[in-house]
């Protein structure tokens, strides 16, 4: 703690009856995997967006002795991260990491890292819209009795549309899955390209949206399919180019505008995944030193 | 004589909102293939009557029977709610009088008509689009708004579209509350005729709320007239028309304006 | 010959209740019988009823009292009491009726308009429509109206496509309600010759013929209602 004089917080801030609110919604979301458990979402010292209910349920799990690594859009150097990091360090004197392999809770906003995660970490996601059939059908009741009974036809209608105003699957984020063969769920904003790393995932999987107060979660090894059409199959986005900084092809890329020239260039999202691969040695077409050894040349 | 089994048979219905009679004690079968008009001013309990018929409004007292494909008798309030909505998305429609309530006004024509067919499963995009093509060729849409909104059509097309997107699933009960209603006469005309076409082809049942006597005579093969919630008089609709009985059906006669 | 209609003691007064409860009546106590072939001429003054006694056969009207038995597919049926989906049954395959306007949805094809009973019947598409150009042809309909709605013809045209759809079916009972006024001579001898087919090919005609000529050429009989006038009671 930085000033001694200042009234000290319970541990990671929230009180213990709250704490055990969330834990008991938790236990729920974890027994009825994608189902959206409600709970009284806390009110918490930032604006609602900005990952509330992805914090309650980090403060819910998390111990003195864990390890926290927060991304956002998968740079662990965005003013969200790095708020919420110190935000879990000065309420719970907890270690922070960037290192995924080392954390043992990570918290997340738009993507799942890169590197595989194990059976002894947490994937906490920040969550907006919890209701994948909202875009549909704006009647609360109604969607409950959707979930209820199992009738997901609307799904497929808002795929539907994407095929038929732009001639393939053109949801890109938040892209319907569906969870252990029972439950429709919204994986959050993420890109589609993560959803394949959320089956049979070996960490816990929770989600939190603040806002509209519901919790739900993908048990570890749970199946999670991506909803699609026979003819138009579940594929996920690919570049023509590798990473400008580390030379991967097989990560999610960013394109950063360079100048106003049209210049441009693509890396990876997950900024801890880049980083280590530079490390490692790998290098992209526009690396700062390629001298040690070029992985690939954009074409 | 063949001996026919009603698809629908409704006993004694009363449905009540708190101490108002919606309506009190109907009773009729529907038969296979046919079409029974309900006719009444406002208020006099039509729609509270195709309502509770068609499992959306609980009744207080009575019971619908309805025969399955199955061949089996359902009690339609007995039955579980998810066996109901099933029911009522496969087998039974609704073309409601405001196209708004019947249509997702956010996405387009096509999957307005494909919304049914991926409810019972169908994953094959190619397939659920052609059958959309197929439907809006049908109710004299042009094949190029398959991709359209229903918010670009007008009354009268959307109301048609309504009909495709209740009917691709191939119902065998089609319940419609006033489908005219609010249509200009010239639309009015059209719709009639391709109402009547596709219930005659398809063989369809219908119960239709009209309070339009010349929708009432094109369309139906059977009326019931409604006053304060009870049928005063029911029969073939040009016996009911030409020779009214009750006071009230005679009132209705007489009150059309002639062109 | 084989009796087709038995009309046994009906009576028929109208209740106008929107008019002080106005009891009209009509007549009592009518029994006729029909048999294949037979052409029975309805007579009687105007307002003595014959139009209500043709459309109670048909069912349009209610029956208060008696029973109209229809042979429909070898069984008796009493359609003053019969189920309304059992009269629609009757009116596709065993009774025609010819009113004196014709009442059609509007945009549907003269040629569609007069092949559809025949279709309703069972009768396929394609033969239903020959049958409906035949028919057309021979009642003088000039084939460039065909395709169009019958709703804008002449009062002539519009009876002409009214009897086309009567005849059509080959109907058991043919119930015909003045199908000759307001037809020209040539025309009107083509509507005689159908219904002395229609005789011929074994079916009962109950006819109104307002045009004495005609009624000598088709009937083999004659019944006037007006002997069963209610006397009214002043």
């Amino acid at each position: 703690m930085s000033n001694s004089a200042a009234p000290s917080y319970n541990f990671a801030y929230l009180d213990e009856q709250t704490k055990r609110m969330i834990r008991r919604a938790l236990l729920k979301a974890v027994a009825i995997p994608g189902y959206q458990v409600p709970f009284a979402s806390r009110e918490m010292p930032m604006p609602y967006g900005w990952g509330t209910g992805g914090i309650q349920v980090t403060a819910a799990v998390i111990g003195p002795d864990d390890c926290l690594k927060v991304i956002d859009q998968g740079s662990d150097d965005t003013t969200n991260a790095v708020s919420i990091r110190k935000f879990f360090a000065k309420v719970g004197d907890i270690e922070t990491t960037e290192e995924t392999e080392r954390a043992t809770v990570i918290q997340t906003r738009h993507r799942i890292p890169e590197t595989e995660l194990t059976e002894d970490q947490i994937l906490v996601y920040q969550v907006p819209i919890p209701e994948p059939l909202r875009f549909l059908e704006p009647k609360e009741t109604e969607t409950r009795k959707m979930h209820a009974l199992e009738e997901y036809g609307l799904m497929h209608v808002k795929l539907y549309e994407d095929i038929s105003q732009h001639g393939e699957i053109a949801t890109t984020y938040a892209y319907p899955v569906k969870v252990d063969g029972r439950y429709v769920m919204d994986p959050s904003p993420t890109p589609k390209f993560d959803n394949p790393k959320m089956n049979n995932m070996a960490a816990l999987q929770l989600f939190g949206a603040g806002r509209e107060k519901r919790i739900y979660a993908i048990p570890p090894y749970t199946e999670v399919v991506s909803l699609d059409f026979d003819d138009h199959p579940f594929s996920i986005q690919k570049w023509d180019e590798p990473c400008a900084l580390c030379g991967t092809r097989d990560s999610f890329l960013d394109e950063v505008i360079l100048d106003d020239q049209g210049g441009r260039m693509f890396v990876c999202s997950d900024s801890h995944h880049c980083a280590k691969r530079q490390a490692e040695g790998h290098r992209g077409a526009l690396s700062a030193d390629p001298a040690l050894e070029t992985e690939e040349v954009a074409p | 004589m063949t001996t026919r089994m009603p698809l629908i048979s409704v006993e004694d219905l009363t449905v009540t909102y708190g101490d108002r009679i919606g309506c009190n004690g109907v009773s009729f079968d529907l038969f296979p293939g046919e079409v029974l008009g309900i006719v009444g001013e406002s208020g006099s309990g039509k729609s509270t009557l195709l309502n509770a018929v068609s499992g959306q409004l609980e009744p207080a007292v009575g019971q619908i029977h309805y025969r399955t494909r199955l061949n089996e008798t359902a009690d339609i309030y007995r039955m579980s709610e998810p066996e109901r909505r099933f029911l009522m998305r496969t087998d039974w429609a609704f073309v409601h009088q405001n196209p708004r309530d019947g249509l997702r006004m956010g996405v387009s024509a096509g999957a307005n008509i494909g919304e049914r067919l991926m409810g019972v499963g169908w994953r094959h995009y190619g397939e659920i689009r052609s059958t959309a093509l197929s439907w809006l060729g049908k109710v004299e849409i042009f094949e190029d708004r398959v991709d359209d909104p229903p918010t670009t059509f007008s009354g009268g097309m959307q109301q048609r579209l309504q009909i495709a997107r209740n009917l691709v699933s191939g119902p065998r009960l089609v319940f419609m509350d006033e489908p005219t209603g609010g249509l200009d006469v010239s639309v009015q005309a059209r719709l009639l005729d391709l109402l009547r076409g596709l219930v005659s082809d398809l063989g369809l049942s219908a119960i239709i709320v009209t309070h339009d006597l010349a929708v009432a005579r094109l369309l139906s093969h059977r009326l019931m007239v409604m006053q304060g919630g009870e049928v005063v008089e029911s029969g073939l609709t040009d016996q009911v028309l030409d020779d009214p009985q009750h006071p009230y059906t005679q009132l209705l006669v007489s009150s059309i304006l002639q062109v | 010959m084989t009796e087709i209609l038995r009309v046994e003691n009906i009576s028929k007064s109208f209740t106008l209740h929107v008019q002080q409860q106005a009891v009209i009546p009509v007549f009592e106590d009518i029994n006729l019988a029909l048999s294949a072939g037979d052409c029975l001429a309805l007579t009687g003054a105007s307002g003595a009823g014959k139009s209500t006694f043709m459309r109670m056969v048909y069912a349009n009207y209610v029956c208060q009292s008696g029973q109209i038995n229809v042979r429909h597919q070898g069984d008796w049926i009493d359609v003053v009491s019969a189920a309304p989906h059992t009269i629609l049954d009757i009116r596709r395959v065993t009774m025609g009726y010819v009113s004196q306007f014709l009442r059609v949805i509007p945009r549907v094809s003269t040629l569609d308009v007069v092949a559809e009973p025949a279709k309703m019947a069972g009768m396929e598409v394609e033969e239903a429509a020959e049958k409906a150009k035949s028919l057309l042809h021979r009642l003088n309909i000039p084939e460039a109206l065909w395709s169009l709605s019958p709703l804008t013809f002449s009062g002539g045209e519009q009876q002409r496509v009214n009897i086309a759809r009567g005849f059509v079916t080959d109907y058991p009972l043919l119930l015909l309600d003045e199908p000759t006024a307001s037809l020209d001579a040539a025309n009107k001898a083509v509507v005689l010759d159908l219904i002395d087919e229609a005789k011929a090919r074994g079916a009962a005609v109950l006819g109104i013929f307002h045009d004495h000529e005609a009624r000598e050429r088709v009937c083999t009989s004659e019944f006037d209602i007006s002997e069963f006038r209610v006397k009214s009671d002043g």
